[in-house]
């Protein structure tokens, strides 16, 4: 099936104090229509920045795209128009964002905002796009909609915020709909509820997702292919499938370990990825995740690796592991 | 000062940690909000706990059932609307001046925001430091400078971030500038509210471990509020269940997640999602239906009875009292 976006060696950086942050390091991805993708991997890896980059939210300056496409429904993104851009978030692609207060406006009630997009992009009158306002609260599961539709962003808590910002980036029954840590501040059982609530979209309408997510649970529940990112490059992509049964790559693998389980027996300590990832303001020469890494070789010290099929169908990695080489030496 | 393990209340007995007295007392504790037209909204409603010393208390609950509020008030970031937090068996809505001040260097506060919690126009070393600077305790601009880099170095950062600013990091980063912040002062008492949420999981396992091996270290007690059952089953000794305001379950932890006795729990517990694809396909989930309700107008009887799958006209008329179903085991529900 035809992908309705396609990110192709997409670069950004942020000009900071010290110098270039080069947040994102040449991301190649693909969604097709109707498909749920996961994005996950470390903090700081870029999940965000690639986000804001295809709703082209990231303000410049600090940040520039040094290379690259978004392709998004025939068109790149990154040649619009700010203009035909605003049409393009507010019609064609929906935004949750991982932290509710930088989308909110703090001044002007949730019903304002929730409407105001309505009115301006779906050509409703105050009256429909309050109805609709309403209903949108009722079905991400705000209690008295009535009376939290006058109120501001600061009456509500964490997860309520959350649950507004998902009402207003479904109002548009976006084709796209990028969720950035969308239940990262919910609990299970609602959480569960929004999760299907996407579904539920993804399928009566093909809206394509993109879940940025450190939930693996989510991820095995929720999404059809995952992609791993590190240091701001994709560092392993397969289906869900592969990626939990027979993760590649030694990042993906550590990410799998780390996670406690509920049938762990109290007080062992959990197994973390030790270090820390690597500064994005001078990004390590070779392999990203070479200073962590157990089974880091010479070769990754200075050598970027490739990212190449390996495994299961479409299942790809970024490691010297998987050259040829390498496994002659192993064996 | 010493206290005693277990306190009599008007309810009765309240429950206590296992081991050690406790460090804090939370006693019948209301937090109400004005929210205008005359109405109160009731995020923490009549709540008791203990958390005794060296211990962590994990605390669930639906999204704004009151957790937040709950831990800023026991922080007495809120004043509270009745009740008292006694920290030590003083009562800290009493304590004003050097007392007080005294009391800001015990506890510290983990924030669930890392983005609203940092000060934007602060470079990192001063975000960190300031809680330092606030108690005189920073020591000469060396001394200060070391301290910083030996606490970012402890929560995971380089030292070479010190002189960047908040927005220049990521949310995972930014929480980790928030833990450091937390600990600079040395508290006894540490409310964590989501402190990992945000973060990488490699990153959270870090974190976790860091966290309990401060509290083996320096004796630290932890509230520690959290989504991610799984971690809050990991690092808890006991958990509580929150649910509009209220307190409705209470166990040890491994026998709540064993065991648990009131329907909103058992919700929960199936909704875990479990980062395996097979058994995702297969798991049977409660999924509850029914209104949320509001804590402007709680309903009436059982806070949970709008949701819940057993309700009875009983739930609806009477309010069922937090009481101990089994050893050390509470539950706030009539059939439990
Ligand atoms: N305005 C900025 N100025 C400088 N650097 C920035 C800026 N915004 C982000 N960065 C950097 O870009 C990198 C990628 O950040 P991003 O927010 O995309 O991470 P992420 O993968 O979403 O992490 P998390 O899981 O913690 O949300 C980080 O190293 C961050 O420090
Ligand atoms: N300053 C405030 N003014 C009015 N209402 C408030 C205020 N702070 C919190 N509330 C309300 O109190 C209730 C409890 O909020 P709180 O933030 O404590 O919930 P929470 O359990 O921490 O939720 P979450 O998991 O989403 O963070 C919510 O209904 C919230 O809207
Ligand atoms: S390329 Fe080398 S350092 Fe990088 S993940 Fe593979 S083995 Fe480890
Ligand atoms: S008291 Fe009734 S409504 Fe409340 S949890 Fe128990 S059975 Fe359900
Ligand atoms: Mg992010
Ligand atoms: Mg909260």
């Amino acid at each position: 099936m035809e992908p309705i976006l396609r990110v192709n060696d997409l670069h950004v950086s942020f000009r900071a104090r010290g110098g270039e942050v080069q947040a994102v390091r040449g991301v190649n991805f693909e969604v097709k229509k109707g498909e749920a993708i996961a994005i996950v991997g470390e903090s700081g890896s870029g999940k965000s920045v690639t986000a804001q980059s295809i709703m082209r939210l990231l303000p410049s300056p600090p940040s520039f795209v040094k290379q690259g496409t978004i392709e998004f429904m025939g068109r790149n993104l990154l040649e619009l128009s700010e203009q035909e851009m605003e049409s393009v978030r507010g019609k064609d692609i929906g935004m949750i964002f991982q932290d509710p207060m930088t989308s909110l406006n703090p001044t002007m009630t949730i019903g304002h905002q929730i409407t105001e997009g309505l009115i301006k992009h779906q050509g409703m009158d105050r009256k429909a796009a309050r109805e609709r306002a309403l209903e949108l609260l009722r079905l991400v599961g705000i209690p008295n909609p009535d009376t939290r539709f006058g109120q501001y962003p600061h009456n509500f808590s964490g997860g309520m915020r959350q649950r507004a910002m998902i009402a207003i980036a479904l109002s548009c029954n976006p084709a796209l709909l990028i969720a950035d840590e969308p239940t990262t501040a919910l609990d299970v059982t609602i959480q569960a509820q929004i999760l299907r609530l996407m579904k539920d979209l993804q399928e009566r309408f093909g809206t394509s997702i993109i879940l940025i997510t450190h939930d693996l649970g989510v991820v095995a529940d929720m999404c059809d292919r995952v992609i791993v990112m590190y240091g701001g490059q994709v560092v392993e992509t397969g289906s869900k499938w592969d990626i939990f049964r027979h993760p590649q790559h030694p990042y993906t693998r550590g990410l799998l370990r780390s996670m406690p389980r509920l049938d762990q027996p109290k007080g062992e300590p959990l197994i973390p990825i030790h270090g820390t990832p690597p500064d994005l303001l001078v990004p390590p020469q070779g392999c990203a995740f070479c200073a962590r890494c157990e089974e880091a070789m010479e070769v990754c010290v200075d050598h970027d690796p490739e990212l190449a099929p390996v495994g299961g169908e479409g299942q790809t990695a970024k490691c010297w592991l998987h050259h040829p080489f390498a496994k002659e030496v192993q064996a | 000062m010493s206290v005693s393990t277990v306190t009599k209340t008007e309810n009765g007995f309240r429950p206590t940690g296992a081991s050690g007295g406790p460090l804090l007392e939370v006693d019948r504790l209301s937090k109400f909000f004005p929210v205008g037209g005359g109405q109160t909204l009731k995020a923490v409603n009549d709540l008791s706990l203990t958390v005794a010393k060296g211990e962590t208390l994990g605390v669930v609950g639906e999204s704004g059932c009151g957790k937040s509020t709950a831990g800023r008030t026991i922080m007495r970031l809120y004043e509270p609307t009745a009740g008292e937090t006694r920290f030590e068996g003083r009562n800290i809505y009493k304590l004003k001046g050097a007392e007080l001040k005294k009391l800001r260097r015990e506890m510290a506060m983990i924030f669930q925001d890392p983005y609203a919690s940092l000060n934007p126009r602060f470079n990192i070393t001063d975000i960190i430091a300031e809680p330092l600077d606030i108690h005189g305790i920073a020591g000469s601009s060396k001394e200060r400078k070391r301290k910083v880099e030996e606490l970012l170095e402890l929560v995971g950062l380089r030292p070479e971030h010190a002189n960047r600013y908040p927005h220049e990091f990521s949310g995972g980063q930014r929480q980790r500038i928030g833990i450091a912040r937390a600990l600079a002062v040395r508290p006894k008492f540490i409310v964590c509210d989501e402190p990992i949420s945000a973060l990488d999981v490699s990153i959270q396992a870090q974190v976790v471990n860091l966290l309990q091996e401060l509290q083996k270290s320096l004796g630290l007690t932890y509230l520690f509020i959290a989504h991610d059952l799984s971690m809050v089953k990991h690092i808890s000794d006991r958990v509580a269940v929150m649910y509009l305001g209220k307190m409705v379950e209470l166990a040890e932890s491994s026998e709540l997640y064993a065991n648990p006795k009131h329907p909103y729990t058992q919700a929960l517990l199936s909704a875990i999602p479990i980062p395996d694809p097979q058994i995702e396909a297969q798991k049977e989930r409660i999924v509850l239906s029914g209104d949320l309700p509001s804590p402007i107008n709680p309903p009436s009887g059982c806070p949970f009875r709008t949701r819940c799958p057993h309700a009875t006209e009983k739930c609806a008329a009477e309010a069922p009292e937090f009481r101990e179903v089994k050893d050390g085991h509470w539950a706030a529900c009539h059939y439990a």
